[in-house]
C-alpha cells in the first residue's frame, strides 16, 4: 500500500542524494559514483564501467525497481553525451532516483542496461538512433524512429535538418522584413531532403526490412507447440503500418507458426514528427501546443505534464481555481481516453463500431465543453505556466453566424453537473451492462495476454496497464502533483494482468475519475471569479539553469518531460518520456504462443497512440 | 446462464435504437425543426438520434473557437479610416508563433524613414499554422483574432494557401458577430485603458 | 418518422438538382421525373457513393473517426463504408502528418487504388507539412508525391470542416465529364514511382537532380550535412 508522501510536488529531487538510502551506494561503490554538483542538477554520476552494477544495486538495494525514463543530452561544448536515468520505487512511491553516465562524443559507447531493466530496450535504441550512443550488450541495437541507412543522428546539436533556418526561435526573417517564403523553395530539391556529399542515388540499395526480419530470427520449428508431425513453414507476416486494427501507423512484424505467434517485433517511427528537435528550437511556451499533438486524444493531460515541469523549474505557484480547472479537464480527459479505448478495443474484438459509436457520442459531449472552454476540440492548448488560459465560459455552444448554424446556449456549470452527476455515470454503467458480462468479450479477453507483475515492472509499464498487473502505482498518489493529495480517490488495481483486467481497470478508473470530479464541482462553484492564471503572463519566459524531470499520470501511463535549461528562453534539451512507447516493450512477451487475432486485442488493451509513441 | 451477457448487451442496443423513436413520438416534428430542441438534442440530455445534418444544420462554434487567424480592420463605415488594420506591426504575433508561420513587413514612413505602426505586408502560411491561438492571445492591440470560418477547403494550395494582408483582413463588425461576448469584454478593457491613460495625462 | 422526413427533404432537393434545367419538367412530376444528361447522372451517382479508405496517420485521423461516428454521420453522403483495402476504396483521406518513413507506403496504397480515385489532404500537415514541417522526417505536403484533389486547412480540421471538404470534392466530381475523364482513355496509367529510403528520402523521379546537386557540393551549401 502507499505511504502518503507528505512532501508533495515541492520536494526537490536533489534531496535524494542526501538521503540515507543513497549512502548505501556511496559505500558500495566509492570510486564509481559521485554526486552531480552542477547548479540546478541533482542525482549521481556513475562511471560507465560500473554502470550495470550500480544500476543493479539501485534496483535491488534501493528498491527503485521501475526505470521509467532514459534521456540523453548532448553537451557539445563540454564534449560529452550524458545519459540520464530516472528510477522510481513502485512500493513506496516518492520522487525519482536520478543517475547519469557520461561518454565522450567521439566514442559514445555505454554498457546496456537491458539486463537490469527491460524498459531500457526501446529507449536505448532510441538513444542510438537519435543521438548515436552505442550500447554494448543490447540485444537488438537498431534504429528505432528513423530507418536503417538514415544519415546522421538528428538530436546531436551539430546535426541540422534540411529546412534548418536558425538555431532558435523566433526566427529573424519573420519580422520586421518578413517576406513569406515556403521553405521548400530554398532547397535545391524542392523537398524536405538533403544528401551527403558525393551521394549517388543510382547505386543505392535500400536497406529495406532485412534488419527487421533478421531480428525476428530464422524461423525455428521449436515453438513448443505440437504439430502432430505435420510440417509447416514458419512465415513472417507484417501487420501495418496501414492496418485498421493497429490504431495508427504502427507495424508489427510477426513470425507465425500456423496461426500462432512465435516472435513479434514492433516497428515504429512511421509518425516520427521530431517533437524533440523542434522542441529544442521552440520557446518554452511555444512547446505547449506541440504537446497537444503528442497523445492527441488526451491533449489536456499532456499540457499539464509539461506545465508542471516548467512551473517546477521556474518556481511558479498555481492558484487554486486553476488547479481545480486543471483537475476538471484532466479527469474528463481520462474519461474520454478510457471511453475511446473501450470502444476501439471492442472494434478489435470484432464488435465493429457499435460500442465505439456509443463511446464517441459521450466523448463528443465532453469535447463540446473543451471546445467552449479552450477553443479547440482536440488541440486544447489550455494550460499556461502558472494556471490555465481561460476561465470557464458562461455557456457551452456558440452563436449562429453562418447560414445553417444552430446556436446553443447551455449554461456551463449546469452542463458540467449534468455530465458528471448524471450522463457519464449512466454511460459507464451502460458500458458495464453492455459489455462486461458479454460472453464473447469474456472468452476473448480472460486469460489472454497475461502480463505478470514482475515483468510489468521490469518493462517499465506504467498507468492502467501496470495497475492491471497488480501494482498500485499511480503518480497521483506516489508523487502527488496539482491538488491530488487533497482529493479522495482510490488507486484502481486489478491482479490478473490479462486483457480482461486491463478492460475492467479502465471502468474502475472512469468511476474514480467521476468521484474526483464530484469533489471538484462544489469547489469550482465556490471559487468562481477567482484568479486562474498567476504570475507574469508573458510569452517569453526564462528558465534558470538546470535540469528537471516532471511527470504526470496520464490516462495511458506516465508522461514525463526531461528538460535541461541553459538559462535562455529555449530549452537546451527537451526529452519526452512517452508511455505508449515504453508500454509496447512487453508486447512480444504478451503475444507469444497466442493467435494473430489475440495480438490485435492485446495491442488494443495496451492503449497506444502513435503521436506519442513515435513523437 | 450462457448467453445472458449477450442478451443484456442487446438490450442496450435496442434501447439506443428505440430512443430515437420515443423522442420522435414525444416531441413530434419540432424535435428537428425547433432551435431550442436542437440545443437539447445536442446537449447532455441527448437521446436517440444524435446526428447534426450538416450542411443543412451546423453546430455553431463557440466564441473561443480557433481556426486560422485574421486581422481586425476598421468597419467600412468608420468615420476616419475605414478599412484601416488595427495591427501596428509590433511583431509579437510572429515572435510568439510556435511554428513560425507569420511574416510581417513593417511599414516605414517614406519621408522620415522611421517605422510606421502599420503593416505593409502580412502573411500567414495556413499550411503551417497550428491554430494554437497564441497570436491572438498575446496581441496587445486586439488586432489579430482567431477566425471561426472552417469551411475553407480548396482545390489548390500553391497560391491560395499563403494568406496576405487583403485576405486576412476582416472588419471589426465580423468579430463582433462571431464572438459577441468577447468583443464586448475587449471593448470595455480598451476603454478602461484609454480612460486610465487620459486620467494619467490630466493628473 | 420526422427524422426520415428530413432526410427525404434533402434527398428530394438532390433529385431536383439532378434535373437538367434546359428541359422543363412540370411541377407535379418533379419528384418523379428528371430529364438529365448522362454526365450528370453518372457524376451524381458517383459522388454519392465515394468510399473512403480506412487509413489514418495522425491527429487528423481522430477527427476523421469522429466524423465517421454518429454525430456527423457520413452515411448521409453515402460515405460511411470505410474500406481498409485500397482496392475497394475511391477516396484516400490523407489524415495527418506524412513522414518520410510512411510516404513509400502511401504512394504504394495510392497506386493500388483503382480509378477513379480521389485524394483529400486533410489538415495542415498533409497539405503542406504543417507545424512539423521544419522537422527532419516530415514530408512538406503529400502533393509532392501524389495528386491531391481537395485541401482542407486546419490543425486539425473539425469534423464539419471535413464534411465541407467532402462537399467540395463532390462539386469537383460533378464537374467532370464522362468524355474527358482519364480512366476511360486508352492506354494504361503510369503508377507513381515509390520513393526509396536512403540517407534521406529519395524521390525516384529526382535521381538526376540529386546526382547533380550532390556532386557539386560547394555550390549547394544547404545540401550538406554538417
Amino acid at each position: 500500500m502507499f505511504q502518503e508522501t507528505e512532501n508533495t510536488m515541492s520536494t526537490p529531487s536533489s534531496d535524494v542524494t542526501a538521503n540515507d538510502v543513497t549512502d548505501v551506494l556511496f559505500r558500495k561503490f566509492p570510486n564509481a559514483i559521485q554526486p552531480d554538483e552542477r547548479e540546478g542538477y541533482s542525482g549521481i554520476i556513475v562511471s560507465p564501467d560500473h554502470l550495470v552494477e550500480v544500476a543493479q544495486s539501485i534496483r535491488d538495494d534501493l528498491r527503485h525497481d521501475l526505470l521509467t525514463s532514459l534521456s540523453y543530452v548532448d553537451y557539445i561544448d563540454e564534449g560529452y553525451f550524458e545519459v540520464v536515468y530516472h528510477a522510481y520505487d513502485t512500493r513506496k512511491g516518492g520522487p525519482a532516483f536520478n543517475f547519469k553516465a557520461r561518454v565522450p562524443r567521439d566514442e559514445a559507447v555505454l554498457p546496456s542496461l537491458t539486463g537490469v531493466w527491460l524498459s531500457a530496450n526501446l529507449q536505448e535504441r532510441e538513444a542510438w538512433d537519435l543521438m548515436g550512443i552505442r550500447f554494448t550488450g543490447h540485444p537488438n541495437l537498431k534504429r528505432l524512429l528513423t530507418w536503417e541507412g538514415f544519415e546522421g543522428h538528428p538530436l546531436r546539436k551539430d546535426w541540422r535538418e534540411p529546412f534548418y533556418e536558425e538555431e532558435k526561435k523566433p526566427f529573424k526573417s519573420r519580422w520586421p522584413e518578413g517576406h513569406a517564403e515556403r521553405a521548400e523553395n530554398r532547397l535545391p530539391y524542392g523537398m524536405n531532403v538533403q544528401y551527403p556529399p558525393e551521394f549517388t542515388p543510382d547505386g543505392w540499395v535500400p536497406e529495406g526490412d532485412a534488419a527487421i526480419y533478421e531480428a525476428l530470427g530464422a524461423p525455428t520449428t521449436d515453438s513448443g507447440i505440437s504439430l502432430h508431425h505435420i510440417k509447416t513453414d514458419q512465415l513472417i507476416v507484417n501487420m501495418g503500418p496501414q492496418h485498421p486494427s493497429t490504431h495508427g501507423v504502427f507495424r508489427m512484424a510477426v513470425t507465425l507458426d500456423g496461426e500462432t505467434i512465435t516472435r513479434l517485433e514492433p516497428v515504429v517511427g512511421y509518425l516520427h514528427r521530431n517533437h524533440e528537435k523542434i522542441g529544442e528550437r521552440n520557446t518554452y511556451l511555444g512547446n505547449m501546443p506541440f504537446t497537444d499533438r503528442l497523445d492527441y486524444i488526451c491533449s489536456m493531460s499532456n499540457n499539464l505534464a509539461y506545465a508542471l515541469t516548467v512551473e517546477k523549474m521556474i518556481g511558479q505557484e498555481v492558484p487554486e481555481r486553476a488547479e481545480l480547472l486543471r483537475i476538471l479537464v484532466l479527469e474528463l480527459t481520462r474519461i474520454i481516453n478510457h471511453f475511446w479505448l473501450i470502444g476501439f478495443l471492442l472494434n478489435d474484438l470484432g464488435a465493429f463500431f457499435t460500442p465505439a459509436l456509443y463511446m464517441i457520442m459521450e466523448r463528443e459531449l465532453i469535447l463540446d465543453l473543451f471546445e467552449a472552454l479552450s477553443g479547440s476540440r482536440m488541440m486544447c492548448n489550455y494550460m499556461r505556466f502558472g494556471g490555465v488560459a481561460y476561465d470557464l465560459p458562461s455557456y457551452v455552444g456558440g452563436p449562429a453566424v453562418k447560414p445553417g448554424d444552430k446556436a446553443r446556449y447551455l449554461d456551463t456549470m449546469q452542463f458540467i453537473k449534468d455530465l458528471v452527476y448524471d450522463r457519464l455515470p449512466k454511460a459507464t454503467d451502460q458500458i458495464d451492462t453492455f459489455l462486461t458480462q458479454n460472453e464473447v468479450l469474456v472468452s476473448r479477453c480472460k486469460g489472454v495476454g497475461i502480463l505478470p507483475t514482475d515483468l510489468a515492472i521490469a518493462c517499465g509499464m506504467t498507468g492502467p496497464v501496470l495497475r492491471a498487473s497488480g501494482v498500485a502505482y499511480d503518480i497521483r498518489r506516489s508523487d502527488p502533483y496539482s491538488i491530488y493529495n487533497e482529493l479522495d480517490f482510490d488507486v484502481a488495481v486489478r491482479y490478473n494482468g490479462d486483457t480482461y483486467d486491463r478492460y475492467l481497470i479502465r471502468l474502475d478508473e472512469i468511476r474514480q475519475s467521476l468521484r474526483i470530479l464530484e469533489q471538484i464541482i462544489p469547489r469550482l462553484e465556490a471559487t468562481e471569479g477567482q484568479e486562474y492564471w498567476a504570475g507574469k503572463r508573458g510569452h517569453t519566459i526564462r528558465v534558470p539553469k538546470g535540469e528537471h524531470y516532471g511527470h504526470a499520470d496520464n490516462p495511458k501511463g506516465e508522461l514525463g518531460f526531461y528538460i535541461v535549461s541553459d538559462g535562455t528562453a529555449n530549452p537546451y534539451r527537451y526529452h519526452i518520456r512517452a508511455p505508449s512507447l515504453i508500454n509496447i516493450t512487453a508486447l512480444e512477451a504478451m503475444c507469444q504462443g497466442l493467435k494473430v487475432a489475440d495480438s490485435v486485442v492485446i495491442l488494443g488493451s495496451l492503449d497506444i497512440v502513435l503521436g506519442e509513441l513515435d513523437r | 446462464m450462457y448467453g445472458l451477457g449477450i442478451l443484456k448487451g442487446l438490450g442496450v442496443t435496442i434501447k439506443h435504437f428505440a430512443a430515437t423513436y420515443i423522442e420522435d413520438f414525444k416531441q413530434g416534428m419540432k424535435h428537428y425543426t425547433d432551435e431550442e430542441r436542437f440545443a437539447i438534442r445536442q446537449g447532455v440530455e441527448a437521446r436517440g438520434l444524435f446526428t447534426v445534418q450538416y450542411p443543412e444544420e451546423k453546430l455553431a462554434v463557440p466564441e473561443r473557437f480557433r481556426y486560422m487567424p485574421f486581422l481586425v480592420v476598421n468597419d467600412a463605415d468608420h468615420p476616419d479610416a475605414p478599412g484601416q488594420p488595427w495591427c501596428t506591426s509590433c511583431g509579437i504575433c510572429s515572435k510568439v508563433c510556435p511554428p513560425q508561420c507569420i511574416w510581417i513587413v513593417r511599414c516605414t514612413d517614406p519621408e522620415t524613414g522611421r517605422p510606421k505602426p502599420e503593416p505593409r505586408e502580412f502573411y500567414i502560411d495556413i499550411d503551417i499554422c497550428m491554430n494554437c491561438g497564441f497570436c491572438a492571445e498575446f496581441c496587445p492591440f486586439d488586432a489579430i483574432k482567431m477566425d471561426h470560418d472552417y469551411e475553407i477547403s480548396s482545390y489548390d494550395r500553391s497560391s491560395a494557401h499563403i494568406y496576405d494582408l487583403e485576405k486576412l483582413s476582416k472588419p471589426l463588425s465580423y468579430w463582433q458577430t462571431i464572438a459577441p461576448t468577447r468583443a464586448e469584454e475587449e471593448r470595455l478593457a480598451r476603454e478602461a485603458k484609454e480612460a486610465a491613460k487620459a486620467g494619467k495625462v490630466q493628473g | 418518422m420526422s427524422a426520415r422526413r428530413l432526410t427525404a427533404n434533402t434527398m428530394s432537393h438532390e433529385v431536383v438538382s439532378l434535373n437538367n434545367p434546359d428541359y422543363p419538367v412540370p411541377e407535379e412530376l418533379r419528384h418523379n421525373v428528371a430529364i438529365t444528361t448522362l454526365d450528370r447522372i453518372y457524376n451524381w451517382s458517383r459522388s454519392r457513393s465515394v468510399w473512403p479508405m480506412l487509413f489514418g496517420l495522425a491527429c487528423c485521423a481522430i477527427e476523421m473517426i469522429a466524423m465517421a461516428a454518429s454525430r456527423y454521420d457520413p452515411a448521409r453522403f453515402g460515405m460511411e463504408v470505410m474500406r481498409p483495402s485500397p482496392r475497394q476504396a475511391d477516396l484516400m483521406i490523407v489524415a495527418g502528418t506524412v513522414t518520410k518513413k510512411m510516404v513509400p507506403q502511401i504512394v504504394r496504397l495510392y497506386n493500388q487504388m483503382s480509378e477513379p480515385r480521389y485524394v483529400i489532404a486533410m489538415g495542415a500537415c498533409a497539405s503542406g507539412g504543417g507545424p512539423f514541417k521544419e522537422g527532419y522526417t516530415v514530408v512538406d505536403g503529400i502533393d509532392k508525391f501524389i495528386p491531391v484533389d481537395v485541401y482542407i486547412p486546419g490543425c486539425p480540421p473539425t469534423p464539419q470542416a471535413l464534411l465541407q471538404g467532402f462537399i467540395t470534392l463532390h462539386e469537383k466530381i460533378e464537374g467532370q465529364s464522362i468524355t474527358t475523364v482519364p480512366w476511360y482513355r486508352k492506354g494504361e496509367s503510369e503508377p507513381i514511382p515509390v520513393p526509396v529510403l536512403g540517407p534521406d528520402l529519395i524521390d525516384v523521379r529526382q535521381t538526376a537532380l540529386i546526382r547533380d546537386m550532390a556532386s557539386q557540393v560547394s555550390d549547394a551549401p544547404e545540401a550538406v550535412i554538417d
